[in-house]
Order: C-alpha cells, then sequence, then structure tokens
C-alpha cells in the first residue's frame, strides 16, 4: 500500500504524512474546523444546499448526487435517524477508500460529523469490509481519539449537538457493498438486499430513517465547507465536479492510485500517469471502474472520465478502478474470472441472477477449454439481457454489463476460441 | 457453556452499541471465531440464545459469509487473491505455486493443522498484486520464493 497516491489533490494531500491519521495531525492541518462551524454556525438547510451547489456526486459506483440524497432524509421526526458510512470496498480493482481509512480517517469522521448536522442523524455506522482488518483498527482508534476530545459525543465540540460513530466489520460478502444489502447485514442477517421502496431514508438501519455514502463522498465534504462551492466545481466537468481517487491496476507500469480531476481523460490516465504498458506490450483494452463496469477497447480511450461522457460509450465510471490489459490477455478468460466471481457472489435470492451468473460462467469457460459452439455467444447475450434490470438490487446488472462489453468489443477472441476449439492466446494470464 | 467469559464480556459491549441487540451478532461472531477458530453448533445454540433467536438464524448467516466457518481450519489461514488485477499479475501462479508447495490444494488443510489455503476475491490491493493475506495481514507486491518463505515461518 502506497502511503499517498502519485499525483496528489485536496483528499490525499496529506495521506504521505504518518501523523495525519492522528488528532494532533489532522488538526495541524486545520482539521476539524469545517465541522465546528456546520455545529455551531450553520443549518442543516444550509448545509445540504451548499453540497448541492457544490455538485458533490457519491464515489461509491452511483454516482447520485450527495447533497440531493440529504435532503430525502424525513424532517420533523421524533425517530432517530442514521448515517451509514459504506467501507465495503469490494467492488474489483478498487483499492481507494482503503487509503483513506488507513491514511486520513479523521477526513472522513469530519466528513460524517458534517453530514449528521445536515440530516440530524444521532449515530453513524461505518460498515467497513471485514477483510479491511487494519484499516478498521486505524478508524477504531481515530474514533476514541475524536470521542476523548469532544469532538463526537454527547456534545460534540461544545455544540449541543451529539453525534456517535460505531464500526461494524463485515465478513467477506461482496453484495453488502450494495446499500441495503449492507443494511441487513449491519442488522446481524445475511446481506440480501431488499426491495425499494421503501428507500433507506423512509425504512433504513433498524427500520430508521438513513442515509448510505460512501467513505470518499464523506472525505471531500469537509474541503467543500472549508472552500466552497465555486472552489468545488473548479475540478472536473460541469457535471462532474471535484476530484476522485483511481486506482490503475493490472499489465502497466506504474499500477498505483492517482488523484485527478473527473474528466481526465482515460487515455493521459493509463499512458501518462500510469506509464503505459509493459516494455514490448501494447494496451488491448481498459475496464474504467471497476470489475462491473464494461470494458472498452483501445480504439475507444480518448474518453474523459465522467459518467455524462462515459455513458456515451456505454460505460461508466463506477468506483474510478481502472484495470489495463495487454495484448497478452485472452478476453475469455477475463469473462471466466469475471462470470465467476458473480456466480461465487451472488446472494442467490432473485433467479435471474442465482441462475444467469452460473449459465454465464459455465459457458464461457466451456468456450475457453474449446468445446464452445457457435450459439453460445447469442446464449451468453440472451442470458445477459434477462438478467439486466430484472431484480432486486443491481447486482445482477453489474453480472451482465462486463460480459455483454466484452462482447461488444472482443466478439473475435470468443469466436477464435470456438473456431480453432483452443484458447489461441498461449502467452495470456493463466487460469 | 462454550464461550469464555471474556467473550461473553466482549459481545454484551457490542450488544450495547446498536439499537437492536441482533445489530451485534457479526460482531459477535468474529469475537467467538477469533477464540475458538470456528463456530461450532454448540457455539451457534448459545449464541442464539444470546441473541434471542434460532441456532438456524446464527448458522445461516455463518454460511452465508465466507470469512466464517463451519467447520475447524487450520492454525493460520493463507488466502491468496485470484481476483483479474492479482490474476493479469500471477496471482493464479502463486496459488498453484503454493498448493504444489504445501501439497494441498487451495480450499484444503495441510494435514498437521498448520495452514488453511484458499483463494480469495477482490482484497483492495490491486496495485501490488499478486497479493496474499495471512490471517488479518496483508503481503503485497509477492513472488513466489517471498510467499514460500513466508508460509514456512508459520509455526
Amino acid at each position: 500500500m502506497q502511503k499517498a497516491p502519485f499525483v496528489t489533490g485536496y483528499l490525499t494531500e496529506h495521506t504521505g504524512d504518518d501523523a495525519y491519521a492522528t488528532l494532533d495531525g489532522y488538526r495541524a492541518r486545520g482539521g476539524y474546523e469545517a465541522a465546528k462551524r456546520a455545529l455551531t454556525g450553520m443549518s442543516p438547510d444550509e448545509i445540504v444546499n451548499l453540497v448541492k451547489d457544490a455538485g458533490l456526486q457519491g464515489r461509491g459506483g452511483a454516482g447520485f448526487g450527495t447533497g440531493m440524497k440529504w435532503s430525502f432524509m424525513p424532517k420533523g421526526t421524533d425517530k432517530p435517524k442514521y448515517l451509514v458510512c459504506n467501507a465495503d470496498e469490494s467492488e474489483p480493482g478498487s483499492f481507494k477508500d482503503r487509503l483513506l481509512l488507513e491514511r486520513a480517517p479523521h477526513q472522513m469522521l469530519e466528513g460524517i460529523l458534517i453530514g449528521a448536522k445536515a440530516t440530524g442523524a444521532a449515530k453513524t455506522f461505518v460498515y467497513v469490509r471485514g477483510e479491511y482488518a487494519h484499516p478498521a483498527d486505524v478508524l477504531e482508534r481515530a474514533i476514541d481519539e475524536a470521542r476523548a476530545a469532544g469532538i463526537l459525543g454527547a456534545d460534540c465540540m461544545g455544540s449541543g449537538f451529539a453525534h456517535d460513530v460505531v464500526v461494524t466489520r463485515g465478513a467477506g460478502a461482496y453484495i453488502c457493498g450494495e446499500e441495503t444489502g449492507l443494511l441487513e447485514s449491519l442488522e446481524g442477517k445475511k446481506g440480501q438486499p431488499r426491495k425499494k421502496p421503501p428507500f433507506p431514508a423512509q425504512y433504513g438501519a433498524f427500520g430508521m430513517p438513513t442515509t448510505v455514502n460512501n467513505v470518499e463522498t464523506f472525505s471531500h465534504v469537509p474541503h467543500i465547507l472549508n472552500k466552497g462551492a465555486a472552489w468545488f466545481r473548479g475540478f472536473g466537468t460541469e457535471k462532474s465536479p471535484g476530484t476522485t481517487i483511481f486506482g490503475v491496476s493490472g499489465l502497466v507500469q506504474r499500477p498505483g492510485l492517482y488523484e485527478l480531476p473527473l474528466g481526465t481523460r482515460l487515455d493521459t490516465i493509463v499512458f501518462d500517469h500510469a506509464g503505459g504498458p509493459l516494455p514490448g506490450r501494447k494496451v488491448k483494452g481498459v475496464i474504467p471502474g471497476g470489475m462491473s463496469m464494461p470494458i472498452l477497447p483501445v480504439s475507444q480511450l480518448d474518453v474523459p472520465m465522467a459518467n455524462e461522457f462515459l455513458r456515451e460509450r456505454k460505460t461508466m465510471l463506477g468506483t474510478g478502478g481502472v484495470m489495463v490489459l495487454d495484448d497478452s490477455v485472452c478476453m475469455v478468460r477475463v469473462a471466466c474470472v469475471v462470470t465467476y466471481f458473480f456466480r461465487d457472489e451472488s446472494c442467490g435470492q432473485c433467479t435471474q441472477c442465482r441462475e444467469g451468473t452460473g449459465w454465464m460462467n459455465k459457458i464461457v469457460q466451456r468456450i475457453e477449454r474449446g468445446a464452445g459452439s457457435k450459439g453460445d455467444l447469442d446464449i451468453l447475450l440472451d442470458v445477459a439481457a434477462k438478467m439486466e434490470g430484472q431484480t432486486i438490487c443491481a447486482f445482477a446488472d453489474a453480472a451482465a454489463w462486463p460480459v455483454q462489453g466484452l462482447l461488444r468489443h472482443f466478439r473475435e477472441d470468443f469466436e477464435a476460441h470456438i473456431e480453432h476449439g483452443k484458447c489461441p492466446f498461449p502467452e495470456s494470464f493463466q487460469l | 457453556m462454550v464461550i469464555s467469559a471474556e467473550t461473553r464480556a466482549a459481545i454484551d459491549a457490542q450488544i450495547q452499541k446498536y439499537p437492536q441487540r441482533r445489530g451485534a451478532l457479526l460482531p459477535a461472531l468474529h469475537l467467538v471465531q477469533k477464540e475458538k477458530g470456528w463456530i461450532a453448533p454448540e457455539t451457534a445454540r448459545e449464541l442464539a440464545a444470546i441473541f434471542e433467536i434460532q441456532p438456524i438464524e446464527v448458522l445461516e448467516v455463518v454460511t452465508f459469509y465466507n470469512m466464517f466457518y463451519d467447520r475447524p481450519q487450520g492454525r493460520h489461514h493463507v488466502y491468496v487473491c485470484t481476483n483479474l488485477p492479482c490474476s493479469l499479475r500471477g496471482g493464479r501462479d502463486l496459488v498453484h505455486a503454493i498448493e504444489q508447495h504445501l501439497g494441498i490444494e487451495a480450499g484444503e488443510t495441510t494435514k498437521d493443522g498448520r495452514i488453511t489455503l484458499g483463494h480469495e476475491e477482490c482484497l483492495g490491493a490491486c496495485a501490488w498484486a499478486p497479493m496474499l493475506r495471512i490471517g488479518e495481514t496483508y503481503h503485497e507486491n509477492l513472488d513466489v520464493e517471498t510467499a514460500k518463505r513466508l508460509l514456512d515461518e508459520l509455526k
């Protein structure tokens, strides 16, 4: 794990400094000043409107407007309201939240505290994926420090506002990154997503009004309060303001984290920042936003990394996990890895997803073995189409999209297997 | 009683953090597993009593999540990431090499009960592939020889 991204911005400017993870170090950099202002001098509506004006979009994958989401929380209810911080980062190819948890836990806590004031939440549950034991420990320590200093507790920073933060560790289920799967898990159950409506703002954690935001999303908030909406909009595109942390992995010279404005072109990230392909290799395709997002071929990397542009190319920003595949790679093997993952992680609740993920995996494995037939590709697309949009949560879509993307741009790889009766990519990574 | 007084006290402290008792079930399972290594049927029954639910409700949670075990495990868990970013950079070669080194397949435990080996989905270390975790500790940027040495050091 690197301590700071190769390119830093306002989110990660100080993550290279070990002290930044401590309360003293964070305060030395102006930490908790924004929260203090929010708690003592701003109304909830003022905070919500500021975050709306800034145009902050959720950084967990769906990209929904954060200020808008906060405004959905009911007012004038006597029920306790909760925030949930989704730290279940488990979209394959994503590792930015881990950095923010390990190196800047107070930045996230400050964002949570501001969000709590904006929504009137009494408590925040941070749901950390089970495998992130070290990040969870760092966060627990930061919460203890904030509590001891009176930043969290019955009277946060002398403002009269009460808030506490609880860390809950998951136990290795991808579906718990889906917000209602997460809520079920938080309640001590299997992480099987809920039907919506009712949405979490009406019926969330323990049946109470709840808003779920991602680690990075909360981490942007103190900066917006400190420097204003216009400053925030100075980064990124008109529709997608701010920076984000791209995680580059795969067959590339300099894999790692890069904080860059949204709208940075994908080819700039892959070739300029991450140094391009390994010696003697060419880039074949890039998955732009975590494994659920459809792949782009090398001819289409001239796209700004923001949803309004990526959608035109039938993919999305997702979590900003950029996976680079070079000309050694067999795209059918990629499909084998992808479909195995979704088969393994389907919660089993909806038939289309439970059965569809299994069938897709069986078919692509058959093709990889050289036992596929010409009709298999149509069956694959048919199964994918019948999963998409048909289930309780977006997992089935997330499983269907990458297969559709691989067939859209690399159909010839699949056809070559079927034609030759074997895998024609001897140099590809092994299964 | 199979759960120690100390773990029981830690479970009670967790229960205080949640508006409903059952919210602390996952934390409790982590705590019990730390003590016992796995969730035996009698442990599940005791947890069910603590959480005022049926034993089957504990077991369905145990079996839903990859990190809870309903059977005895090796003293050390070695999990190698084989998701796409790691596969591209030798994650699967690493699993095969370890399988050969230990004489078991992923999913099995060595005869001496020392190591349970598994492959795992993305662990969020994609830029430092290949990688594995031993228990709660990540080891990144591995090669086969370094990985073998790490495993040989496990008692």
